[in-house]
């Protein structure tokens, strides 16, 4: 074994851990600060200039809450139910291609923890783990408002997964490989959105389902539910389905900046090489991903939630047929280029 | 040497999964467990470099398929006074048709031994998206067609089941 890539290679998980989880906690300031601009407010201005240290604050009033476990949940599902969540948030990252190749100490740093061929199809399976964080959580809390938020966010990722996917196949048909970092690369010309405007819309539309994120936040509707999967949660456990859901965020924004927004590739990008470049590709993609996430967050503020029965129908009635449609002429352009015909 | 030790380690946990998934007397529990030992069988296909199969097994068996049994299962909310077949009989069919599987699990085991000697004569792309796709769409492309049929039929049988129950609430 290569001792230099095992140093290396846990160097970059650990400073993917710490950005993910700074990304997260910065990001509950931001998406406060955001609403309270869209609603004509302040927001939090109290800790630190501009309130800048609100979520330490936050995090420290997390910690120091009362842990309590309801006495006839299931104890040990109880517990594991937010370490699930967080655990299936965290790992997507690791395929994700964040810059291209640096050069540092005489070696070429990959800034992608696991090159995997079948990167895209890791994430899909990651994704579909992550329900089960919730799943348990809501079902062990012996709850029948945890039980229903459960199963509205089970539902509905298992619903539109099936959408996400078929519009992930067309570029994986565009591309040719699973793999993310090749995936990228093609895209070093065109960003694949320009190729695939309904994929990206359909896909979009399902990552903020996935996410359990407004329009389709029903899993935690405050107005039927109480607080949904996570009631009965308290303390640092409520803490951490939260911070899943915003590490989920922004992990899903950066597959999304990758399949579609030509991941770390910028215009004007030949003018430079090595270092420079890796750097100004990294910061690329930082600002890829920080639009999508305001994007997400400026839908949250501004449009209201679906009915149940309306989001069901959206998943399996439009964006399904819709993303198939897109599959099959993607599938007949690429067959008629290729000279089938 | 370490690859060894490594899948010694993994075969039992994936023996001991199992085993809770029979032993655990609570139902989601059991569900748990199977869905945990799925994830150490999708280890074991990247063990053999089976990269595509490690994760569709992850993301049908464990994902989807484990996901409707949870679901199943939180919204029954089984309890010991509730629990279905459990006569003397039922017991005795159950134990009669375990074993025969087991039976049948043992005499297949020698044929592995050959076909672990056909898998080492292989490169190692083997398990490749790539390698895959050719055997499927060349050589096994009628049973791979005709399996898709099949899915098809069992679609639209779930779908035709669903549609008529609806009717009769209305």
């Amino acid at each position: 074994m290569d001792t230099a890539l095992l140093i290396e290679k846990s160097i970059l998980v650990l400073l993917l851990f710490l950005v993910s989880l700074g990304a997260a906690a910065y990001m509950t300031y931001f998406e406060r600060k955001l609403a309270a601009w869209i609603q004509d407010r302040v927001g939090p201005d109290r800790a630190g200039p501009f309130g800048i240290l609100q979520p330490i604050a936050d995090g420290v009033k997390m910690f120091l809450k009362e842990d309590f476990i309801p006495a006839k949940a299931d104890k040990w599902l109880f517990i594991i139910g937010p370490g699930i969540a967080m655990f299936t948030a965290l790992i997507t990252s690791a395929v994700v291609p964040w810059g291209p190749k640096l050069h540092l100490f005489g070696r070429d740093i990959a800034l992608q923890v696991a090159d995997i061929n079948i990167g895209i199809l890791y994430v899909f399976g990651v994704l579909s783990v992550g329900v089960y964080g919730i799943m348990i959580g809501g079902w062990a809390s012996n709850n029948k408002y945890s039980l229903y938020g459960a199963i509205r966010a089970s539902s509905q990722m298992i619903s539109y997964e099936l959408a996400m996917g078929v519009s992930a196949i067309t570029i994986v048909l565009l591309s040719g490989s699973l793999s993310l970092n090749d995936i990228v690369t093609q895209q070093s010309g065109v960003w694949n959105v320009f190729y695939q405007p309904v994929a990206f819309f359909i896909f979009f539309v399902c990552s903020l389902a996935e996410l359990n994120r407004a329009p389709f936040d029903l899993p935690e509707c405050e107005s039927e539910l109480v607080g949904g999967y996570h009631t009965e949660y308290s303390s640092m456990k409520l803490g951490l389905y939260l911070f899943a859901e915003y590490t989920s965020m922004f992990v899903s924004s950066a597959i999304m900046a990758i399949l579609f927004f030509g991941g770390y590739h910028f215009p004007g990008m030949s003018h430079f090489s090595g270092n420079t470049l890796a750097i100004l590709g990294i910061a690329a993609l930082a600002i890829k991903i920080f639009i999508f996430i305001f994007v997400i967050m400026w839908i949250r503020w501004t449009i209201p939630r679906f009915r149940f029965d309306q989001l069901m129908h959206l998943g399996w009635k439009t964006l399904l047929p819709l993303s198939l449609i897109n599959l099959l002429i993607t599938g007949l352009v690429i067959a008629f280029k290729n000279g089938w015909f | 040497m370490s690859l060894q030790i490594i899948s010694i380690i993994l075969g039992s946990l994936t023996l001991a999964s199992a085993l809770m998934v029979v032993l655990s007397k609570h139902p989601i529990r059991s569900v748990i467990y199977l869905v945990v030992t799925f994830f150490f069988i999708t280890s074991m296909y990247i063990m053999m470099n089976a990269q595509f199969l490690a994760i569709v097994n992850m993301i049908v068996y464990a994902g989807a398929i484990m996901v409707l049994f949870l679901f199943v299962l939180m919204l029954l909310n089984l309890n010991k006074e509730m629990e279905p077949m459990n006569t003397k009989g039922a017991q005795l069919a159950a134990f009669i048709a375990g074993g025969s599987l087991f039976l049948v699990l043992i005499t297949a085991l020698k044929d592995t031994l050959i076909l672990g000697q056909t898998y080492r004569q292989q490169d190692n792309s083997i398990g490749l998206v790539k390698e895959l796709g050719n055997l499927l769409f060349t050589k096994y492309v009628v049973a791979f067609e005709l399996t898709s049929i099949l899915f098809i039929a069992a679609m639209v049988g779930a779908i035709l089941l669903a549609k008529r129950e609806k009717q009769i609430i209305e």
